[in-house]
């Protein structure tokens, strides 16, 4: 097979009826070592264009935080007709509704939320999709309550299990994007038609399952179709050109976000790919080094303005209004050569042309033996803008190869080959509150009694007023884990399960292998403090205060006791010990479609408002206190520096929480040193 | 031999050369008006260590050291407990690690200069403090005469001794133009400095004399403007 788009490209596996763009990459990039002389700054066009999204982004603070939201359409792919900016100036082209800043009505993962999301800011939902989506039309939300126990409602309310995504789109799900652009949607149609016809014989549940979702992806390859035709554009057949290329890149992800307001909407590993593309026109001649920043710069433009209509908690949760289109950069080939390629500088490039945004979240696989060239324009880029993640492709590439990408902030998936069921944190600091009173909530009432609430099972508590044993609390927060992980697994498993079937992620699936491998990613919050709990009844004497009903809501703690955070062994190896021993425990237990367990320790603002849930805790942290973000120290109490703090995060083992590690670190460039 | 310290870094990235672990000791004889810590004045207070357990502790992070970095004992007063520093020094230095003293030279004796050999022998680099070139205002500024600071930069010039020459600068006390002058024909005699550092002077520490219930001595002094800082490293040829 060989399309006449592909003509200068080598040829290899992936042009040999197999979908296979890592292939393509590797066979036809052109990795770049160089410096970032060439670069070019922003057309005048592309400066018209970002003015006015500036104007439009100023109107909508003014508005509240929305400036306009559709309550009447259900966002669908071809829900809308097109929308510009500014037709003439686009050459990248496609919005989520008919008009920029307009957000779309997405209920299919709760009606409720949709409501409530379009009521805070002063608009009415159609009361005809009201009905239709409470009468006629389940969502992932309605699936959810009617299976939900009564024991995972409680662990809910307590908030020993905080953001599942039972009233949301779960998101994470990174659709390979660039497919659409090498094959052309007609190609892609092709070969699922192919795996459908595959899945033949006794029709087992999951095989019916599986030939439904399969169909569904057909169908929303071809709404993908119609929607760029609306367009004007045709992307049935592989793209020609450069632009081509970034027009149908971008309508996969656009379509995505159409279909999905999930959590985390990221677009997967892109400029190494779209500089094959970019090059071959250059060396063709029909395309100019402006012309070609143009195009990622107003690409760039269209992600920024990715806008989905959700509650004023969520925004509260994440300190600002994030959609997470993680764009992977970068990173090391596992033949040794760089992936960085001209387009690499080029994306990071748009935080200069455009100024700094933290969407697209530009996230930089960083490894020891990245050019120099590169990793001082990062560096550069850095210090200027402060808008560039950095991750470590050293850690993550062993594991899953060169072609992986980064969805939400860490969580590292194959493109196109793996997906993930995420969701929730489970509160490992209130656990160990729950192992010391027996699984009564150190603040949630029970409604009825008025008494603390009884979200486990009743184990027994520890008892009496003299300082807690180590070794009795340490066996008692085992078995409370033990209860956590086996209700959290599947309280998830239940969730997925409806969000499969009532919220299915057609367009992101058909954008994948039909054999896709599943991840199953838990979480987990307030390590360092249960941490530095642990150390303190172990190294100090803590005694435990009572209130009328026998619950200890406080402790009293004498003598001093090694803190997490100091590269102190002594402490350091109970956060080993506890991230061992809770993953463990998540993978004991029956995963939904078979997927992969997985553990991640990254909060990054939502700890905020888990501590705001967990009563006074034994390292002295008081009731409402933030806990740590991610893996961090608990605040302060880092005392001997900042690599003392990063190394006892480092002894976390990333093998036990393969989803990811994050340590939020702020420097101040005088920190650094005293030289640029 | 236990050392008495006050504190650790891990991270040091304005005390020498690359990235260093900073030992702070406790302890000093100065009491320089614009000194930002002076929990480490009271040779009474601190953690005792033994050379070894904080070789231990260093240790851990040689793999930051990779690019020029080490260790550097500042204090309080390094050189008020030279033994403890040439033993730790020692240690490292048989472990390549590179190390570097940042003293005020205050212990320094002109007329008995072998008294620090020893630790200078396994001192890679002194980040030697000049509070003020002008005597009268270094006593004034310190409580203590410059002649021995001075005496010391000419005897580690005479030992060949890499330094590093630093220099705080405090609006209306040490950023005198003539007094800078001095300063750098003084520098330039020497021979052996590798790098002039101007530190301008700020108000960090001022939270500390709070605390420890002190009077702060330059109530109302505000750091230099980003000219007389431009100015004063013009004068002392600083890149």
């Amino acid at each position: 097979m060989f399309f006449k788009a592909w003509e200068g490209f080598v040829p290899g596996k992936w042009s040999d009826d197999e979908v296979n763009v890592r292939d393509f990459i590797q066979r036809n990039y052109t990795p770049y070592e160089g410096d970032d002389g060439f670069l070019a700054g922003p057309t005048e066009a592309t400066k018209k264009l970002w003015s006015e999204i500036l104007e439009l982004s100023e109107k909508e603070r003014a508005a509240g935080g929305v400036l306009k939201a559709d309550t009447s359409i259900v966002s669908t792919l071809t829900s809308h007709k097109p929308g510009y900016i500014d037709k003439d100036l686009e050459k990248i082209v496609g919005l989520q509704t008919d008009e920029p800043f307009k957000r779309a009505l997405q209920p299919f993962g709760g009606i409720r939320m949709a409501e409530e999301a379009l009521s805070m800011y002063g608009y009415q939902i159609d009361p005809g999709v009201k009905e239709i989506f409470t009468k006629y039309r389940k969502t992932h939300n309605d699936g959810v309550y009617d299976a939900y126990t009564p024991e995972m409602r409680r662990a809910r309310t307590a908030h020993i299990l905080t953001g599942l995504p039972d009233t949301y789109g779960r998101g994470r799900i990174v659709g390979d994007y660039r497919r659409v652009a090498l094959y052309g949607v007609d190609y892609l149609i092709a070969q699922k038609q192919k795996d459908k016809l595959n899945l033949d014989g006794v029709m087992t549940p999951d095989k019916i399952r599986d030939r439904e979702e399969l169909s569904e992806q057909i169908k929303a390859l071809s709404a993908l179709k119609q929607m760029a035709a609306s367009y004007g554009k045709d992307i049935s057949a592989p793209a020609e050109t450069a632009q081509q290329a970034v027009q149908a890149l971008y309508f996969g992800y656009l379509g995505a976000v159409k279909d999905q307001n999930g959590a985390a909407m990221s677009i997967g590993r892109n400029s190494t790919f779209l500089d094959i593309y970019i090059e071959r026109d250059i060396a063709r001649g029909i395309l100019t080094e402006s012309e070609a920043q143009e195009l990622i710069d107003q690409f760039v433009m269209k992600l920024r303005i990715v806008k989905f209509m959700r509650i004023k908690e969520y925004n509260e949760l994440f300190s600002g209004d994030p959609t997470w289109v993680t764009e992977s950069i970068g990173g090391m080939g596992v033949d040794g050569r760089t992936l960085v390629t001209k387009s690499s500088f080029r994306i990071l490039h748009t935080l200069k042309n455009l100024g700094p945004a933290p969407e697209p979240n530009l996230t930089v696989l960083w490894s020891k033996r990245l050019p120099a060239g590169f990793k001082k324009f990062c560096a550069k880029t850095s210090i200027e803008t402060s808008a560039i993640q950095y991750e470590s492709d050293d850690l993550m590439r062993p594991e899953m190869g060169d072609d992986y990408c980064i969805a939400c902030c860490v969580s590292c998936m194959r493109v196109g080959k793996d997906m993930q069921f995420f969701g929730a944190r489970a509160n490992l600091a209130k656990c160990l509150l729950y192992a010391i009173n027996g699984g009564r909530d150190e603040l949630a009432k029970d409604k009825k009694t008025g008494k603390p609430l009884q979200v486990s099972p009743m184990f027994a508590p520890v008892t009496g007023d003299g300082p807690l044993n180590y070794e009795e609390v340490v066996q008692k927060y085992e078995q409370m884990m033990g209860w956590l992980a086996g209700l959290y697994v599947n309280t998830l498993n239940l969730i997925h399960y409806m969000h499969d079937k009532y919220s299915y992620e057609a367009l992101e699936m058909a954008l994948h292998d039909t054999n896709v491998r599943r991840f199953f990613a838990t979480g987990i919050a307030g390590l360092s403090c249960a941490v530095d709990s642990l150390s303190a009844i172990k190294y100090a004497k803590v005694y435990p205060v009572r209130n009328e009903d026998g619950l200890a809501v406080d402790f009293k703690i004498e003598g001093d006791y090694p803190k997490y955070g100091n590269n102190d062994d002594r402490v350091d190896e109970i956060a080993v010990w506890l991230v061992k021993t809770f993953m463990n425990m998540i993978k004991s237990h029956y995963t939904y479609r078979e997927s992969v367990p997985t553990m991640s320790i990254l909060t990054i603002t939502s700890n905020v408002v888990y501590g705001k849930k967990t009563g006074n805790t034994p390292d002295g942290r008081r009731a409402g206190q933030p806990l740590a973000p991610g893996a961090n120290p608990m605040h302060g109490r880092d005392s001997s520096g900042a690599l003392a703090s990063l190394e006892s995060v480092a002894k976390l083992p990333y093998e036990y929480s393969r989803d990811g590690i994050s340590n939020t670190f702020s420097v101040t460039p005088a920190s650094l040193g005293r030289n640029d | 031999m236990k050392g008495k310290i006050h504190s650790f870094e891990t991270f040091g990235t304005v005390d020498g050369p690359g990235i260093r672990f900073v030992v702070f000791m406790q302890g000093c004889p100065m009491r320089c008006k614009y000194c930002h810590n002076p929990d480490t004045w009271p040779f009474s207070g601190g953690t005792e260590y033994s050379p070894e357990e904080v070789a231990v502790r260093v240790l851990k992070y040689r793999n930051y050291f990779a690019e020029g970095g080490g260790i550097t004992v500042s204090g309080g007063e390094p050189m008020a407990q030279s033994l403890f520093v040439g033993e730790l020094f020692s240690i490292l230095k048989s472990k390549g690690i590179h190390t570097a003293l940042d003293t005020s030279g205050v212990m320094f004796e002109a007329d008995d200069v072998h008294v620090f050999d020893g630790l200078l022998s396994v001192t890679d680099l002194v980040l030697l403090d000049i509070k003020h070139i002008d005597d009268a205002e270094h006593k004034k500024l310190t409580g203590r005469s410059n002649k021995n600071i001075l005496a010391f930069a000419r005897y580690l010039a005479e030992i060949s001794k890499p330094v590093w020459i630093r220099h705080v600068l405090v609006p209306g006390i040490t950023d005198d133009d003539a007094c800078l002058k001095r300063l750098k024909s003084f520098i330039d005699s020497l021979g052996n400095v590798q790098k002039v550092e101007v530190l301008p002077y700020h108000t960090m520490g001022r939270v500390k004399y709070q605390k420890l219930g002190i009077d702060y001595p330059l109530e109302g002094v505000q750091p230099p403007s980003a000219e007389r800082v431009k100015n004063a490293k013009e004068i002392l040829s600083v890149r």
